[in-house]
């Protein structure tokens, strides 16, 4: 299985990731080998095998309804980009 | 204090019955930081002045009577751990201007404990790397030679036990990234059982196999750090409630009738001849001890790359996610609309080796390949637990090396990516198993480089494994030999 | 062409806990922006989730309830997609197995009964919001909001008509308020439904391509944006074009739905099983627990209404409105000699007009069960005529105070005993001899001018019914 530079492009966007005309050749090349590497998956019989998870076979363990947090915007907004009245700032939102 | 040749055990002592103070301890540390680190790149960030009034706190309390073992020993974090008020990178150029407002669970225990930060460890960017090149601070070398790398993601960690420039230093292992440093910087690494260590304020790579652990000179001094670490926490739902153990109580006992399962599929090929020298020379160390060699099979052990390729980078994808240049962290200076925003910000502050991961986590995660990739590589890292059940059955102890080469110099596999992958093959299935692993010195392979024995016990079995590190190092001295600039 | 419509309703309740579903900041509405943004919501490096035991309850409260199944082993997923108001750039919520599955609503739509499909009912976190206003061109971020729980109900696509859609989403407002896991205040996005709307021409077994309305926040925006999605996509079709599987937004103003920016690449949400959540595990004593816990639910409430109490299936839904106001019918039963007509009648008509007046929920009622059920019994007693009534039911919302007391105070008993009566009577027959006449002479027209006059004599005062009798028997009297 190889990937296209359509295909490249198309993860890149999704990841929102800008990737630049000159990357593409490399990337694609490296993601040759990565599939080479993980389609060896596809030769394993695994009929009948549960998909696993978590190592573990552990249960969600629950927390009681209880608020805990204080107000501590102003310390986490002080490693905000930009921030006006309490808001995080964001290039204009379109819906 | 000759600190290049004093354990941390040794180093608690001499506090303890005041011999020294933290202070002049610390300072001693930040004045071997300070001279040799240059050479290294250990560490992202020293903080002399917030270290050194942890140290008179520490001294404070040692003077009340009320200081526990770890109380004013300095130790260095992997740059993952947020520590409130200190730069916390995950090396990317994403979280360079990150100061974290909160700390992580362990720095909560350490703090608790007593114990002093000394500094901020380099890393693989976002614990993506098996040799610290993709450090957006630079790569952190190797200090028994300064041309090869330190292993990664804890290169930094590694880096500045084996130096002494730390006597301890946290780390975190996704798919080897405690082991495989330790081994190429010559030190004593461990990674306990998945939900023994609190992921709270630990960066997320992988959620499913990332495991914090520690890096010390020796199995002792692992045990000692282990202890303040590994707990139980509220806030990490994949925490696991067990009561306190100390990890050192076993230490000193005989490993007679210890079973040491040898899986054919580590001894048969794949591993540099120096290396598989020196781990038969281990074993043979434990064969004199009175431990007893049994053949077990992990014959999914092979699979095991492919299978943490698709599940780590799908994770990771998704954990990454959170990085975007709103909140905090990196935000591109030119953008145009929302998505120029996040897709320059993203290509900006990931590295190339994170970016790879990303796109490939995103491709295995994406409609039509789910089933083939995702699921697929779940259902094959179920047959890997089994096979180590299985091998359980039949041996306290898997061994075999931890990396199948000593350390390998800069840019020799960073132009291919699976090539650097494969520098886990030994590591890996032990994340998925979510079992707990070490690493410990076994003498030198090629150009006098370290070898590290990997030792692989069932769940919960810290104890168990540090004993038999403790029972090889008591009869060997490896673990105490230090390159030559540490003794500068 | 006779086109029949399809609508699935896709509803958000916000489920009312204290705490968040992943962290424990406040849920509270109305606070500061980003004051209620713990680092968890803001999804800072480092931090993980632990889920709200309370949000599964109020999801097994719902299950329950619908008589859906309770899954003994759920999944949390993540749903990757980058937004600025969703912090961590993936939504925590139920993919492949979720909690609650099946269960149905019953509706009533002119006289009609339906029983509404559930697909399911998963948890959830909510999002934050984006504020619009003009920050020099930028728009602001408010993460309040984020991990608020949620639960999103799913229909099947068995509604035919806008108003069964309404009927369906009024029904499931009431059972969720009911059953308190939601405060269902519509105003402030604690309740908001998704209308997937289709049509197809009438006997087609295929469905129609749907168009999924999103955020439709109260319910005649929910009736409207139906109708107008139906005309649309039948005047679409009829003239040759066809209907576009899309995501449209109701723009309330102009009455219109418009289609939403459409995504430049067709969105892959990378569904995967959340790997910092383990699977949540519910055990048949957990549920067993809530099963106790449920109060009586309003369809077998109203049910019982009708038939206890002989009341109508109007009046007893009327009662059966919010728990609340059954709380308050069957409050005053007791006190009103469980006269069930006369209280239903009391509760749907003055008091609601008297609450609607001033805009009050039942549980601020001005008059207390035992208040209103101290004035009834003076009616059923004959104290009071119940034009007398509503006049001192208007003095206890006002005054506040006891029936008995006022009446005592204002002089209003009711003059009931004959020989008053008779008193007054008689006055008047001497007063006006020739209408006597008249009546007597089979005038009967006169009887009324009779009423009149002894009723201003008495102040108001006279027991219309005793002095009928009262004049009935003297007028007739030689």
């Amino acid at each position: 299985m190889a990937l296209t530079d359509t295909d490249l492009r198309r993860l890149a966007r999704l990841a929102r990731l800008r990737l630049e005309e000159s990357e593409i050749s490399g990337l694609r090349e490296q993601f040759a080998g990565i599939l080479g590497l993980i389609d060896q998956l596809q030769a394993v019989d695994t009929r009948g095998i549960e998909p696993l998870s978590h190592a573990l076979d552990l249960e969600a363990r629950l927390r009681e309804d209880v608020v805990t947090e204080t107000d501590q915007r102003a310390r986490f907004q002080s490693v905000a980009p930009q921030v006006e009245e309490g808001l995080y700032l964001v290039p204009k939102v379109i819906e | 204090m000759d600190l290049a040749n004093t354990s941390l055990r040794q180093l608690a002592s001499a506090l303890h019955e005041r011999r020294i103070s933290s202070r002049e301890l610390t300072q001693a540390y930040l004045e071997r930081i300070g001279r040799l680190d240059g050479q290294l790149g250990a560490f992202i960030t020293v903080d002399p002045d917030k270290t050194l009034s942890q140290a008179d706190a520490a001294d404070a309390r040692i003077a009340r009577g009320e200081a526990g073992p770890l109380t004013g020993i300095p130790i260095a974090h992997k740059d993952i751990f947020c520590t409130e008020g200190w730069l916390t990178t995950c090396g990317s150029r994403m979280l360079s201007n990150f100061v974290s407002p909160y700390d992580a669970h362990v720095i909560e225990k350490f703090a608790a404990a007593g114990a002093l930060i000394l500094g901020k460890t380099n890393m693989d960017e976002f614990a993506m790397g098996s040799s610290n090149e993709t450090s957006h601070f630079g790569p952190v070398k190797n200090p028994w030679n300064l041309a090869k790398v330190p292993g990664g993601s804890s290169g930094g960690s590694a880096a500045a036990v084996a130096a002494r420039l730390a006597p301890a230093a946290t780390a975190t292992d996704t798919g080897g990234s405690i082991r495989q440093p330790a081994a190429l910087c010559g030190v004593s690494g461990i990674k306990p059982t998945y939900g023994l260590v609190s992921r709270y304020g630990m960066i997320a790579y992988a959620s499913s196999l990332d495991q914090g652990g520690v890096i010390a000179p020796s199995a002792e001094d692992l045990g000692l750090v282990l202890n303040t670490m590994v707990g139980f926490d509220t806030r990490d739902s994949t925490s696991i409630d067990r009561p306190a153990e100390d990890y050192t109580a076993a230490l000193g006992q005989p490993l007679k009738g210890l079973r040491i399962g040898l899986p054919r599929e580590y001894f048969s090929g794949g591993v540099s001849p120096d290396v598989a020298r020196a781990i038969d020379a281990a074993l043979e160390v434990y064969d004199r001890l009175g431990a007893e060699r049994v053949e077990v099979s992990l014959p999914h052990s092979q699979l095991s790359v492919p299978v943490y390729y698709v599940l780590a980078p799908a994770e990771a994808s998704s954990n990454l996610s959170r990085y975007d240049g709103v909140r905090y962290g990196h935000r591109a200076a030119q953008y145009g609309d929302l998505n120029d925003m996040y897709e320059r910000t993203r290509a900006e502050g990931f590295g190339a080796e994170v970016k790879r991961r990303i796109l490939t986590g995103t491709y295995v995660l994406s409609r039509g390949y789910y089933d083939a990739y995702y699921l697929q590589a779940q259902r094959v890292r179920r047959l890997i637990v089994n096979d180590f059940r299985e091998a359980f059955a039949r041996c306290d102890v898997i061994m075999g090396p931890a990396s199948p080469t000593v350390a390998f110099g800069f840019g020799e596999k960073t132009s291919d990516p699976v090539q650097m992958y494969l520098s886990d093959i030994f590591t890996i299935s032990v994340n998925l198993a979510g079992l707990p692993g070490l690493s410990i010195p076994a003498g030198f392979g090629a150009s006098g480089l370290p070898v590290g024995l990997q030792l692989i016990g069932n769940y919960f079995s810290e104890g168990r494994l540090l004993q038999a590190a403790h029972g090889y190092q008591q009869a060997t001295d490896w673990h105490r030999q230090v390159p030559d600039m540490a003794r500068a | 062409m006779d086109w029949e419509v399809v609508i699935g309703l896709e509803t958000h309740a916000q489920l009312a806990t204290h705490s968040k579903i992943f962290s424990g900041a406040s849920t509270a509405f109305g606070a500061a922006p980003n004051a209620q943004a713990c680092a968890v919501d803001l999804a800072l490096p480092g931090v993980l989730p632990v889920l709200n035991r309370a949000a599964v309850d109020c999801a097994i409260r719902f299950g329950l309830s619908t008589g859906a199944t309770i899954a003994s082993r759920s999944i949390f997923a993540r749903k990757n997609y980058f937004y600025p108001d969703l912090p961590k750039g993936y939504q925590i919520s139920q993919y492949e197995i979720p909690v609650v599955s099946g269960g149905a609503m019953v509706i009533e739509v002119e006289g009609r009964v339906r029983h509404v499909r559930l697909t399911r009912a998963h948890l959830e976190e909510d999002a934050g919001k984006s504020l619009h206003e003009d920050f020099h061109g930028l728009s602001g971020i408010d993460l309040n909001r984020a991990g608020t729980p949620l639960l999103e109900i799913v229909s099947e696509p068995d509604l035919r008509s806008a108003a069964e859609a309404v009927a369906y989403a009024r029904a499931l407002h009431r059972l969720v308020t009911w059953i308190g896991i939601c405060d269902g205040n519509m105003q402030e996005g604690s309740f908001r439904c998704d209308a997937n709307v289709s049509v197809r021409p009438r006997g087609q077994e295929e469905l129609g391509t749907r168009c999924e309305i999103k955020n439709l926040n109260s319910f005649r925006f929910l009736e409207k944006a139906i109708e107008y999605e139906i005309r649309r996509q039948i005047e679409l079709i009829e003239a040759g074009g066809a209907v576009v599987q899309e995501t449209r937004l109701y723009d309330p103003d102009r009455d219109e739905t418009r289609s939403m920016r459409s995504k430049e690449d067709a969105q892959d949400y990378r569904y995967f099983p959340d790997p910092d959540l383990l699977p949540l595990s519910i055990e048949a004593v957990w549920i067993d627990r809530v099963r106790a816990e449920l109060p009586e639910l309003p369809d077998a409430m109203q049910q019982r209404f009708t038939d206890d109490f002989g009341l109508s299936m109007y009046d007893a839904g009327v009662l059966t409105a919010s728990r609340d106001m059954a709380r308050y019918f069957l409050d005053l039963l007791p006190c009103a000699e469980n006269d069930a007509k006369l209280c239903a009648n009391w509760v749907s008509g003055e008091l609601a007009a008297a609450l609607h007046r001033e805009s009050l929920e039942i549980q601020d009622s001005r008059v207390s069960p035992q208040q209103l059920g101290g004035l009834l019994k003076r009616i059923q007693d004959g104290t009071i005529s119940g034009k007398m009534a509503k006049e001192l039911f208007d003095a206890l919302w006002q005054e506040g105070g006891e029936a008995d007391a006022l009446i005592e105070a204002r002089g209003l008993k009711q003059i009931s005993d004959v020989s008053s009566l008779e008193r007054i009577v008689e006055a008047l027959m001497a007063e006006h001899p020739a209408q006597v006449a008249e009546y007597r002479a089979g005038k009967e027209k006169v009887f009324g001018f009779f009423v009149g006059r002894a009723m201003k004599a008495s102040g108001g005062r006279a027991n219309p019914e005793q002095l009928n009798a009262v004049l009935k028997q003297r007028l007739k009297a030689e």
